[in-house]
């Protein structure tokens, strides 16, 4: 079985994986990071979103060995302490969510979002999000949310 | 997903060397259309060979009037290069309109362009503009590239490297996009350029294809109006769940419409 060895959060994390290895099972399975989910399984959902070297992805749609030496970002190496991200407390602060389970993927794709636009427009926003699928809230106060957080993370 | 080897080579060589040393190995680029279909176990490669390591297979450059993309580069490299906003505007906006951001961020061109995928968007981009496909053994024109469903003229162990883009007087691509997937229903791709006109569709046939009716029309007359007008016939087309030929037939004069009022 092939070893694989990368940064998550900011710290070294090496295991031995099968090929097909899927990255949101390493991270789960193999690091106990629960907070990034498993929605579809089918690469639609965006509830698996995480950050490979700075850019949004679906680790249900990558092999853990293709990870291998990248520096990985998840839901749990934002907050700082008991500090939440900007982008997070945009999410409380405008009632972003309500079950919360396409919230972590909504929450890095909204931060890789505005690192590449640092103010968008709501019809930006919504073309942003267009790989995340939320049951629950219509979208309505998660683009709030996203708009919020993206005056934040500018402040 | 079933088993495999995993192999990351660091150069194009190496890769073509892998490739032909297994039995039933297969090519990863991006892996976005190939993960998925692993996973549904619609494939069991013994081997995956994945292209991600390969510094030579990315990159954007402008060279002899026009773009060369690196068959290793992504859609949101595509989308963001002001390289190519700047030389070939069109090709950028095909490139933001791919899947989604998470799914850009990894997909790559060759990886689309070797798949042949019927709905795919960069297809009717390389026909339209009569690209040319770079590959570790030749160079393919795009008019004798796309041969139907998920089938191309690559060789067993051939591999994209790069497509040349030349820069068109003018060209713009609008499409009719599935609301769940972004694959395109229809798309068309207009270019003018100076061996003339052409007009690339894909979603509604097997695999992207040029029109000559549409490319007859524009030659006339590159006004929206001139191909908004043209009855093209539905034998042939794909129908399915998402639409019928005959809505095909009547979509493809409209995209094609919209592109050439979006050409720039």
């Amino acid at each position: 079985m092939p070893t694989v060895e990368m940064t998550v959060n900011g710290k070294r994390a090496s295991a031995q994986v099968e090929g097909r290895t899927l990255l949101v099972q390493f991270l789960r399975e193999k690091l106990g990071l629960t907070g990034t989910h498993i929605g579809c399984d089918t690469s639609q959902c965006g509830a698996c979103v995480v950050h490979i070297d700075g850019r949004a992805v679906k680790s249900c749609t990558m092999l853990a060995v293709q990870a291998n030496g990248a520096s990985v970002m998840t839901i749990e190496g934002l907050a700082n302490g008991e500090k939440l991200h900007p982008m997070q407390e945009a999410f409380r602060d405008n009632h972003g969510l309500q079950c919360g389970f396409c919230t972590p993927g909504m929450v890095m794709t909204a931060i890789d979002l505005v690192k590449n636009n640092p103010a968008p427009s709501e019809e930006e926003i919504r073309h942003g999000l267009e790989g995340n699928i939320c049951r629950c809230t219509g979208y309505h106060n998660i683009v709030k949310a996203v708009k919020a957080g993206a005056a934040a993370m500018k402040g | 997903m079933h088993d495999f080897g995993y192999h990351r080579p660091a150069s194009a060589a190496d890769a073509a060397g892998l490739l032909a040393g297994k039995n039933e190995a297969k090519i990863v680029a991006g892996g976005m259309t190939l993960i998925p279909t692993l996973k549904q176990r619609l494939a069991q490669p013994s081997d995956l060979i994945d292209l991600g390591g390969i510094a030579e297979l990315k990159g954007i450059k402008v060279e002899s009037g026009g773009i060369t993309i690196g068959a290793m580069t992504t859609h949101a490299d595509v989308e963001r290069s002001t390289d190519v906003r700047k030389t070939i505007p069109a090709l950028a906006v095909l490139a933001s309109g791919i899947g989604d951001p998470l799914v850009r961020n990894r997909g790559t061109m060759g990886g689309s362009v070797a798949n042949s995928d019927p709905a795919a968007d960069y297809p009717a981009a390389v026909l339209g503009l009569g690209a040319t496909v770079r590959t570790n053994k030749r160079e393919i024109k795009a008019d004798d590239f796309f041969k139907g469903m998920f089938e191309t003229a690559l060789q067993d162990g051939e591999i994209i490297t790069a497509i040349h883009f030349p820069k068109p007087e003018k060209a713009g691509y609008s499409k009719f996009a599935n609301p769940a997937s972004r694959y395109a229903i229809v798309g068309v791709f207009v270019a003018r350029t100076s061996g003339g006109i052409r007009v690339a569709v894909t979603g509604a046939g097997p695999c992207a294809y040029r029109s000559k009716e549409l490319e007859g029309a524009l030659s006339a007359n590159f006004t929206p109006d001139a191909v908004k007008a043209v009855k093209l016939s539905a034998d042939g087309l794909n129908s399915d769940l998402h639409a019928t030929a005959e809505y095909r037939a009547h979509l493809i004069s409209v995209m094609a419409s919209r592109a050439v009022a979006a050409a720039s």
